[in-house]
């Protein structure tokens, strides 16, 4: 009787097995959406590490509705973690007033960044709040959130398609913040090339789900033979008609810096 | 480490202000002048060499048309830093700034307030040190040698916002024989979290606060001369980050020949960000102040409620507000501030700030000579 009962279920077992396969030709596994917009991510992320330490400079061009330009120079300083997020270093250089005013990031993979804010005229440091991740860096149309280093635990993700996008082979993959309660953002779409997962495009949806900013990116330039940068990225806020560019200049990698750096009397130094 | 990024080499930057303070009602004393305009300069040249150490240079200038006093010249900052890997040494005159709290300074202690300045404390009289920072996992140990003690800044007979009976700058009192050449030591530790920033200091030297000596000057006329206490003093200063909530707490213990005391304050800020829809970010401050001296206390705050907004319009000519709101829970005398700024141009800005006190009684020490001087003051920053 026990016996027949095992061979009875091994059989069924077998046909099972079958037709799994037989369900699934020319596949070893199941792979979702979800898994393959990580598994992108993943391999994008894997392909900027090892970069160790860089340093650029900014322009940033505030544009409103109008047409009336106004523009931020900023330095910029980052410092790869291992097995957490990066730290950086942005230093103001023009408008005048705000001169020699810094801002230092901690990003973490999980949970709030770290963030200081340095006030030259006052000598101060002041710790500030990150979960301001939707609000507006320095009047920009870049939110906190778009200039912080993109981890990948930050968010979830989903492959939509594959499409040619200004000639090039492209994924096409959504992500969705983690920390839903401080993003601006229900989703946001990238378009990545195939090659070397470059971001081109990213569209932004607000948290209604309208369509709220699309982020272009050009002149990806490669550095150091391995790591990818782009020369300009430009956002456009389609509810308010206003737009930035932002453009990078003299990126360097491998200067030597290190976590003293990127500390409070680092950020005190600055000028 | 030095920066492979070009270092900056013969720097001349700073700022020209001109403003105007308007007062509501007539001055309370005849020598006072109602209004007064004034014009000021803060150049600063920098100056970077490759290694990273530096050199820079603040000189401040100060023309006002009403009070003599308030016509004055300091260096802010003329100094070297040395930069060694990762230690950094600071010799020459120097600014530091300690504390978390929104509305009261009050463990800040290495430099003297130029209290002619401003109402809130926080422009500073550079002071000459030898400041080494060493940085490490555990922490920042600052040491500190401060070789010559700086007089605090008072309105003069003609200036308003002053004590009924002027303070005669020129002849200070000091408990170290020595004077303002006592050698003063500081020295300080802190600490980042991801939850938060700490600091531990010690302070031992001669006290930045003054207490007040009726006397006769030469022209016997009676005036108040400011003292200046020795004293030994701890302080501790921490911020708490969680979500949009920042908790701040300021303490310090005092000893000196007199007495020994405890005075803190401390508090949160909340921010809303991305109000109505819009980009602004509107904080909530609630702060409180308690000083153990009660009315004897050299600060104005001894038992006070502190609250405030602040605006953040994250546009892009920067616009910002603050606007705060102080109850002494003691005497129920009120002060209201508000201050609000913005970029005109690239190299212009303009700054508005606004004071007015009420529920003043006479036996509010610190506000009653002031009751009736809440003023505006506007001011044009040009940056070049």
């Amino acid at each position: 009787m026990k016996k027949k009962f095992l061979r009875y279920h091994s059989i069924e077992l077998v046909i099972f097995l079958l037709m799994l396969l037989l369900l699934q030709p020319g596949q070893g596994q199941a792979e979702t959406a979800e898994d393959k917009g990580l598994a992108l991510a993943i391999e994008a992320d894997r392909r900027d590490s090892g970069y160790g330490d860089s340093t650029a400079g900014m322009l940033m061009i505030l544009r409103n509705k109008h047409g009336q330009e106004s523009r931020r120079e900023m330095r910029y300083r980052t410092l790869e973690v291992e097995n957490d997020g990066d730290m950086s270093l942005t230093i103001f250089d023009s408008p005048k007033d705000v001169k020699g005013t810094a801002f230092l990031n901690y990003t973490h993979k999980v949970g709030d960044d770290d963030q200081w804010l340095y006030l030259p005229a006052l000598k101060r440091v002041k710790r500030i709040s990150s979960s301001n991740k939707s609000g507006s860096f320095m009047g920009s149309e870049f939110a906190y959130e778009d200039i912080a280093n993109q981890e990948v635990e930050k968010y979830t993700y989903k492959w939509l398609r594959d499409e040619i996008y200004e000639n090039r082979d492209c994924f096409v993959t959504e992500r969705y913040p983690v920390d839903k309660k401080n993003s601006g953002y229900s989703r946001q779409v990238a378009w990545l090339d195939r090659n070397e997962y470059r971001i081109w495009k990213v569209e932004y949806y607000d948290r209604k789900n309208a369509h709220l900013k699309t982020l272009t990116i050009s002149g990806h330039q490669q550095y150091n033979e391995s790591f990818w940068r782009p020369e300009k990225m430009f956002m456009v806020n389609h509810q308010t008609g206003k737009s930035t560019e932002l453009q990078f200049s003299n990126y360097r990698f491998k200067v030597g810096l290190s976590p003293d750096d990127f500390n409070k009397n680092s950020l005190k130094r600055v000028k | 480490m030095p920066w492979a990024t070009p270092a900056q080499a013969h720097e001349l930057n700073g700022h020209v202000s001109v403003e105007a303070r308007l007062f509501a009602n007539a001055p309370l004393y005849p020598e006072q002048e109602r209004n007064n305009g004034s014009i000021a300069l803060a150049p600063e040249y920098y100056h970077e060499w490759t290694n990273g150490s530096s050199f820079i240079f603040v000189p401040f200038l100060r023309l006002d048309s009403a009070d003599s006093a308030r016509t004055h010249f300091d260096m802010r900052e003329l100094n070297f830093l040395l930069l060694g890997n990762p230690w950094e040494l600071r010799i020459g005159i120097a600014k530091v700034f300690w504390g978390v709290t929104e509305f009261v300074h009050l463990i800040d202690i290495i430099n003297q307030t130029d209290l002619v300045e401003d109402l809130r404390g926080e422009d500073k009289l550079g002071q000459p040190m030898v400041h080494l920072s060493v940085p490490s996992s555990w922490g920042v140990l600052d040491f500190f040698v401060l070789p010559y003690f700086r007089e605090r800044t008072f309105p003069g007979q003609e200036g308003r916002l002053r004590t009924p009976i002027t303070i005669d700058t020129d002849n200070p009192v000091y408990e170290s024989s020595a004077e303002e050449k006592h050698v003063d030591f500081g020295f300080r530790y802190s600490q980042v979290f991801d939850f938060g920033d700490i600091g531990l200091y010690y302070f031992k030297g001669t006290g930045r606060d003054p207490l007040f000596i009726p006397s006769v000057n030469s022209g016997g006329q009676p005036v108040l001369l400011p003292f200046y206490q020795l004293i030994d003093q701890a302080g501790l200063d921490l911020q708490l980050v969680a979500g949009n909530w920042l908790w701040k707490l300021e303490a310090l213990s005092q000893d000196n020949e007199a007495e020994n005391f405890y005075a803190a304050t401390g508090g949160f800020e909340y921010t809303f960000v991305g109000v109505g829809d819009s980009s602004m970010d509107l904080g909530l401050i609630a702060e409180f102040a308690y000083d153990d001296r009660d009315d004897e206390a050299a600060t104005s705050f001894e038992n006070d409620l502190l609250l405030g907004l602040r605006l953040g319009v994250n546009d892009s000519a920067g616009t910002e507000l603050l606007a705060g709101l102080s109850y002494d829970l003691d005497s129920r005398g009120n002060v209201l501030r508000f201050e609000a700024s913005r970029r005109i141009t690239d190299t212009l800005k303009i700054f508005l700030e606004g004071w007015a006190f009420f529920n003043v009684e006479p036996d509010d020490t610190s506000l009653y000579s002031i009751r009736d001087d809440g003023f505006i003051r506007l001011q044009f920053f040009y940056y070049f």
